[in-house]
């Protein structure tokens, strides 16, 4: 009775999204029988302390918990009702998916008929629908706003590919290397194995990519850029572990779970279900704030690396955005501000925005277009970028 | 060490008075938590704000159990030889040394005894997870502030936590003779991986509420007014409301009693609050936030309840 109670409770928890496993249930099940039916909040303690992992879950169990042992069966249809859309894993998002599927299941088409709209574009693609390398340098070129929709695509596959933007750190953690320090352990496992030969054997510190943190603004003025930085930014995340992403509008989104999806439809599709700020108006400076206050100490440590994507126009009159941007500053290794809107040559940091913000970033770069985007990410691999010299020389050309 | 078998709390009310025994406070959850880690024998993982009392939990349960503390305290680059063993090269080396004058590697066999006395248990160095496997008697093992330590290590845990043993690969396994009681904590300054979640029971711990405070504090805190207590579990309850980047915990609390008692305190004026402020809180926003009028505000709020005169 009570095993088929905690398997039905589990069930439910599984359904809300928590990754209850079988051998949770195990667990849960000898919990039980050491502290006991007695006392509800025993009852309570001890399924949280087998089934959460983490205390965002708390808030999640507390009321399915409270539910459940009012009535089981009620909860059940109730979640039922409730949670169709987060349940499965991916069968929510098979309708818009389609448009990719249709289109590899689609006999090869002719090239695409001239766009009325786009006409000087769109002549230039239709000579090939490979993608060639001068069609791939003009793009490279073209500002992400005014591309059209086929460059915009191809634009997307190139960003899934962009190299990581940041120089490895030095780890204190050793690897084994051709010189370095000499590592006794292993060369004496060496004269162990072949006494008559002395082999040293050598380690040096590693070296690896820190934690990427990138703050992506995805209000109105930025749309275009951001889904594109987004398509980067999921390439970045199926390639490295450590690289957390959260969206900000007017309110802060961690989406790197989201983000982790293989599939880079999916993955955006994911965000996006997530994110519900989509074009809205920007709040930096309580976004940022927020970021500070929850997210800062949990995801800067060791050597974190911070990317901000934003055009820097605030509409927040409420924050104090060179207050915060200055508290991120002390807890961020390195903090580089992607700006599309230095495309322009004339950049200047006029708006109150921007001049809060400036001071506060070790790197200020445009990524209005792919060139740029592989120029940063070549700019930020070279080491030795001295932040007094672009903190002079703002207006980047 | 005497090598008696441990006696276990055998319900969570026993566990609440063990560690009564040694002054610590601790809520019914935590209590349970703490129990079940006991009767699975499963790792429990403590996380929370800093100052809560995590790393004192497993402090407290080894000396209640009358038990031997081991304590890894992570930090990055933290690796095998300086938290499970490590061969001893010197000793190693003399072997060589003294086989080779011994004329002992002449032959297959003389090398291959040499090999092996090479790597033989008495050539290895103990760390404190491989001491906390060969203990006579379940000793607690804290690993500490593991968000300290990088990815690699979460890995290296794994088998220890989930399987009480060490795989050496030039010796064999070590399994434990008695297995230890594991306590993890964390600050949360990065995610731990959820394999090693999942092999532990998980605990937030809180901040305790008003009343638990205000025992915590009269135990840790001894020699203050009965009614210095009061307003200072209040004062500080309160201010864990405002918006402040990192409230204080109950170790700052206490700090902050001590504090006011060797002043000679007998009540909370904003004077004394403002010399002291530094005690509880450790970033300077928040200590201008609140000289900028939120203690006077505190304050007010706790002479409207009658509690400050």
């Amino acid at each position: 009775m009570i095993a088929e109670n905690i398997v039905h409770f589990a069930r439910v928890l599984r359904s809300a999204g928590m990754a209850v496993g079988p051998d949770r249930v195990l667990a849960a099940m000898t919990a039980i029988e050491q502290v006991g039916l007695d006392r509800r909040d025993d009852v309570h303690a001890a399924l949280s302390a087998v089934m959460l992992d983490r205390h965002e879950q708390q808030t999640i169990f507390d009321a399915a918990f409270d539910a459940f042992w009012r009535d089981p069966k009620l909860l059940e249809q109730l979640m039922y009702l409730l949670l169709p859309k987060i349940s499965g894993r991916g069968d929510k998002i098979t309708p818009s998916r389609s448009n990719r599927l249709a289109e590899a299941l689609a006999a090869p088409r002719k090239p695409d008929p001239p766009n009325p709209a786009n006409n000087t574009a769109d002549e230039e693609l239709s000579f090939d629908t490979t993608f060639t390398f001068s069609e791939r340098e003009r793009l490279q070129q073209a500002d992400f706003e005014s591309m059209t929709s086929a460059e915009f695509e191809l634009a997307k596959k190139i960003a899934e590919h962009l190299p990581l933007p940041i120089v490895p750190v030095i780890r204190r953690r050793h690897e084994a290397a051709r010189r370095g320090t000499l590592d006794l352990r292993s060369t004496m496992q060496r004269m162990a194995r072949q006494p008559q030969t002395l082999t040293p054997s050598f380690t040096r510190a590693r070296r690896e990519p820190p934690t990427l943190v990138v703050l992506l603004d995805i209000s109105g003025s930025m749309e275009r850029y951001a889904r594109l930085l987004l398509h980067y930014v999921h390439g970045l995340t199926r390639r490295y572990l450590k690289v957390h992403t959260l969206v900000f509008g007017t309110r802060l989104t961690n989406i790197t779970r989201s983000l982790r999806h293989r599939d880079p439809d999916i993955a955006l599709q994911h965000a996006d279900s997530q994110v519900q700020d989509w074009k809205g108006g920007t709040r930096i400076a309580s976004c940022l704030a927020e970021f500070n206050k929850t997210w800062a100490r949990r995801l800067l440590g060791s050597n974190a690396a911070l990317l901000l994507m934003t055009d820097g126009l605030d509409r927040d009159d409420q924050g104090d955005l060179a207050h915060a941007a200055a508290q991120l500053r002390r807890s961020a290794n390195q903090i580089v501000w992607l700006n599309p809107l230095l495309r322009f040559d004339g950049f200047e940091p006029r708006a109150a925005g921007v001049r809060a913000l400036l001071p506060n970033v070790d790197l200020f770069l445009p990524v209005h277009n792919l060139a740029s985007l592989a120029d940063l990410a070549r700019a930020l691999r070279t080491p030795a970028v001295s932040p007094a010299s672009l903190l002079n020389r703002p207006t980047h050309s | 060490m005497t090598t008696k078998p441990l006696t276990l709390p055998d319900s969570v009310d026993a566990v609440i008075a063990l560690l009564a025994t040694e002054a610590y406070v601790c809520d019914r959850r935590l209590a349970t938590a703490l129990f079940l880690s006991l009767k699975l024998a499963r790792p429990l993982f403590l996380e929370g704000e800093p100052g809560v009392g995590k790393t004192e939990l497993a402090k407290t349960l080894a000396a209640a159990l009358h038990t031997a503390l081991l304590r890894v305290q992570c930090y990055e680059g933290l690796d095998i030889a300086q938290t499970a063993y490590e061969w001893n090269v010197a000793r190693q080396m003399i072997e060589i040394r003294l086989a080779e004058a011994a004329h002992a590697v002449q032959d297959e066999g003389g090398r291959e005894r040499l090999a092996h006395s090479l790597y033989a248990r008495s050539m290895l160095i103990e760390r404190p997870l491989l001491q906390a496997l060969t203990q006579p008697q379940s000793p607690v093992l804290l690993i500490d502030e593991l968000d300290r330590a990088d990815e690699p290590f979460d890995a290296f845990l794994l088998e220890v936590l989930a399987e009480n043993q060490i795989t050496i690969p030039e010796y064999g396994t070590v399994k434990a003779v008695a297995p230890p009681f594991t306590i993890i904590t964390s600050n949360r300054t990065r995610e731990i991986h959820d394999a090693l979640k999942r092999r532990c029971l998980y605990h937030w711990v809180d901040f305790p509420s008003l009343e638990r405070e205000l025992e915590i504090v009269r135990l840790k805190a001894p020699g203050a007014a009965d009614r210095l207590y009061v307003q200072v579990v209040e004062f500080v309850q309160r201010m864990r409301k405002l918006d402040l980047f990192k409230a204080p915990g109950v170790a700052e609390t206490i700090d902050w009693t001590n504090a006011l008692v060797a002043l000679n305190t007998i009540r909370l004026d904003p004077a004394t609050v403002h010399d002291t402020l530094g005690v509880l809180l450790k970033y300077q926003d928040d200590i201008v936030k609140l000289q900028s009028g939120d203690t006077a505000k505190l304050l007010d709020e706790l002479k409207a309840r009658a509690l400050l005169d």
